[in-house]
């Protein structure tokens, strides 16, 4: 699939721009390694090596491919569209993050760093980097916010059972965006031996575009799949937004077919309008952090605000500069659901499909539960469940408590 | 223009000295104590004067100066308070050099056009802005010379000599080398690695150089003052201001007097260096 000169699949330039978005802005002590990072990127791209050892490991320790799974009764349930669940739960690890995780640490170790560090919201991202990193013998450090280890207490446990130590950050609103902080903070520190495995398509250049690259995987094996079951593509794709990592991992090998629709589905909090959302490109505009240009949650002032999402995986100010460029660009329309759509959303799964999917992707059910009563039957609409719903069962179940 | 900047640094190499180079956030723990305070940095021996400009998230910074930040926003600064107070200390005194130090997302939300109009019109010397390496030129350091702005750019021990040239180019008033790989006010820098990596900077530039990043006692501004043009110190004076605070987080009559004494005793043991040969 070689884009044409008119693609929207060419992004970002060489110094790593969307449109407006993206870019370098970090620290001059990071700056050397970024560029660093870019070149040895570039280089395992162009090695038959690097891809051979990457497909190796996806089939035989990931568990590649996802099946694309026709959900039967969903579908009779909402009476439009034909849904097909892409199941990025059943990755080992139970969500998307390890398509990108095992890139970054087989170039790591290109890179003969042997420490590695992440940041992590629900901790997905956190447990997947700590596998590849026993899986490989690496040093693994883990930031995350000491509300976010409060809440997702099971992926704290599995991250230290795999090796990793976990630090909780203590500052700022102790979430993902604080957890990204001093994740920097340690990668400035420690430039010389350490590796700086980001878990979203966010941050300065090369990773939006590397983490999309390793992510694609998903989109690729989409479309091969429904060809295989319906003999065409399919005509819409939804997927849950934080960072956005799954969502363009689906969506990018299918930006160059106008035909089909595209919708990321934001974290919508307690509403838009209460101003305790997640929903960077509905309540935010333009600015930079973490590295690049993209849509944040900010005042007026240019002080970012704290984002809310009952998922702690969606729990960011910000969003990827890609998915903010496709938004100008009008590729990706962008929804948003609250907490309550994506907790009914997170139910209905679980009774009509024997599925417990992550509070993440039931944001993109409860648009799924929108959307597809209004289109015609022979609609074949993909949603990519990103994640599997085990870490989440105690929050929901705190909150079903309360709302009885 | 970076007049200010310049003329201080003749006058100090003509006093055959390092300068004192002292950061303390705007705001910090209110608009008028941070203001009192920067008012009386030039008696106590800052030669010239960073403002930190306070932000939510700031990557580059330890736990001091990210904890004034924090002080500072509660009490509700902002970038065009931080302006203003530059504004007041320009009223009494015309000759000491000032240099705001922040992130870019608060001047890239104020506008850069209106920012730098305004912050040339306060009576601001130059920008430190840590998130902006000369790969985003564009965006801020280019329109900020144009605007009659210095431009400081951040030398730190993973540029090589390679990037060097990269990073001076466009640099203007001084170049900050930054002593660490890592966060403000963490590690204690090794002085001879610095000395040394002073001089090697000195090999490409005949801007002055000033040292920065985790510089606490006047012992430590001494030793680093032996290679330097100037001596960088801000978490040491932020803590000051944390620990004079009342239980309420307010400031205290101790507060203005805890910088300043500090600011002495550092000023003396930058002026106690015996300077190698710099030049």
């Amino acid at each position: 699939m070689k884009p044409a000169p008119n693609s929207l699949r060419l992004g970002p330039d060489e110094r790593g721009h969307f449109g407006i978005y993206g870019g370098r802005f970090v620290a001059e002590t990071l700056m050397p390694l970024i560029l660093d990072l870019e070149r040895a990127y570039e280089e395992a791209k162009q090695d038959p090596a690097f891809a051979a050892e990457m497909r190796d490991l996806q089939a035989h320790y990931a568990g590649r491919p996802s099946p694309l799974y026709f959900a039967e009764r969903l579908t009779e349930h909402l009476r439009g569209a034909k849904i097909y669940l892409k199941r990025e739960e059943l990755n080992h690890t139970g969500s998307h993050k390890i398509n990108n995780v095992l890139g970054q640490i087989l170039l790591a170790r290109r890179m003969g760093k042997k420490r590695i560090i992440a940041e992590t919201g629900a901790g997905q991202h956190g447990v997947a980097t700590a596998t590849a990193c026993a899986r490989f013998g690496l040093e693994c450090v883990v930031y995350m916010g000491a509300v976010d280890v409060e809440r997702q207490k099971p992926n704290v446990f599995r991250m230290n059972l795999l090796g990793a130590k976990v630090v909780p950050v203590q500052s700022g609103s102790r979430t993902l965006k604080d957890a990204m902080n001093e994740a920097l903070r340690d990668w400035v520190t420690n430039v010389e031996n350490t590796f700086y495995c980001i878990g979203t398509v966010a941050g300065p250049h090369p990773y939006p575009a590397m983490v999309r690259d390793f992510q694609s995987i998903i989109g690729i094996e989409t479309r091969e799949q429904m060809q295989a079951a319906e003999g065409r593509l399919p005509d819409s794709l939804v997927a849950c937004i934080g960072g956005g990592s799954n969502a363009m991992g689906l969506f990018h090998p299918f930006l160059d077919d106008p035909s089909i629709e595209i919708y990321g589905v934001e974290a919508a909090g307690h509403g838009i309008k209460t101003g305790q959302h997640a929903a960077s490109i509905a309540g935010g505009r333009p600015g930079v952090l973490h590295g690049n240009r993209t849509y944040l949650l900010m005042d007026d002032n240019g002080q970012i605000k704290d984002a809310h999402s009952i998922s702690a995986g969606l729990d960011y100010p910000g969003i990827g500069p890609e998915h903010a460029w496709l938004n100008d660009m009008g590729r990706v329309k962008f929804l948003s659901a609250t907490d309550d759509e994506a907790l009914q959303a997170f139910q209905l799964l679980c009774t009509l499909e024997g599925i417990i999917p992550a509070l993440e992707p039931a944001h993109a059910l409860a648009k799924v539960i929108e959307l597809a009563p209004q289109k015609p039957n022979d609609h074949l609409m993909v949603v990519n469940l990103s994640g599997r719903g085990d870490k989440d069962i105690f929050t929901v179940a705190d909150h079903l408590g309360g709302m009885k | 223009m970076t007049a200010r900047i310049d003329a201080r640094f003749k006058a100090l190499r003509e006093e055959g000295r390092a300068g004192l180079v002292t950061f303390t956030t705007a705001g910090d723990p209110d608009y008028d104590t941070s203001l009192a305070v920067v008012q009386a940095l030039p008696q106590a021996g800052a030669d010239l004067i960073e403002i930190g400009v306070p932000f939510t998230d700031p990557m580059a910074d330890g736990p001091a100066i990210q904890a004034a930040g924090q002080r500072a926003l509660k009490a509700g600064q902002t970038l065009k308070k931080t302006l203003a107070l530059v504004e007041s200390f320009r009223k009494s005194d015309a000759a000491t050099p000032i240099i705001l130090m922040g992130y870019y997302n608060p001047i890239y939300v104020y506008g850069v056009d209106r920012f730098l109009r305004d912050a040339k019109a306060a009576g601001v010397d130059g920008l430190i802005v840590v998130d902006l390496p000369p790969e985003e030129d564009e965006e801020l350091c280019l329109p900020a010379l144009k605007a009659g702005l210095a431009f400081i750019r951040l030398a730190t021990p993973t540029t090589d000599d390679k990037r060097l040239p990269t990073v001076l180019q466009n640099t203007g008033g001084f170049v900050y080398y930054v002593s660490i790989t890592g966060i403000t006010g963490s590690a204690i820098p090794d002085t001879a690695k610095v000395i040394a990596a002073v001089s090697r900077i000195k090999h490409h530039t005949k801007l002055p150089i000033a040292v920065g990043f985790g510089v606490k006692t006047a012992e430590h501004a001494r030793a680093i003052a032996e290679g330097a043009d100037a001596v960088v110190v801000g978490s040491a004076l932020v803590e000051a201001v944390r620990t004079s605070l009342d239980p309420q987080g307010r400031a205290t009559a101790e507060t203005i007097k805890a910088v300043t004494d500090l600011v002495a005793s550092l000023a003396s043991g930058v002026r106690a260096a015996r300077r190698v040969a710099a030049e």
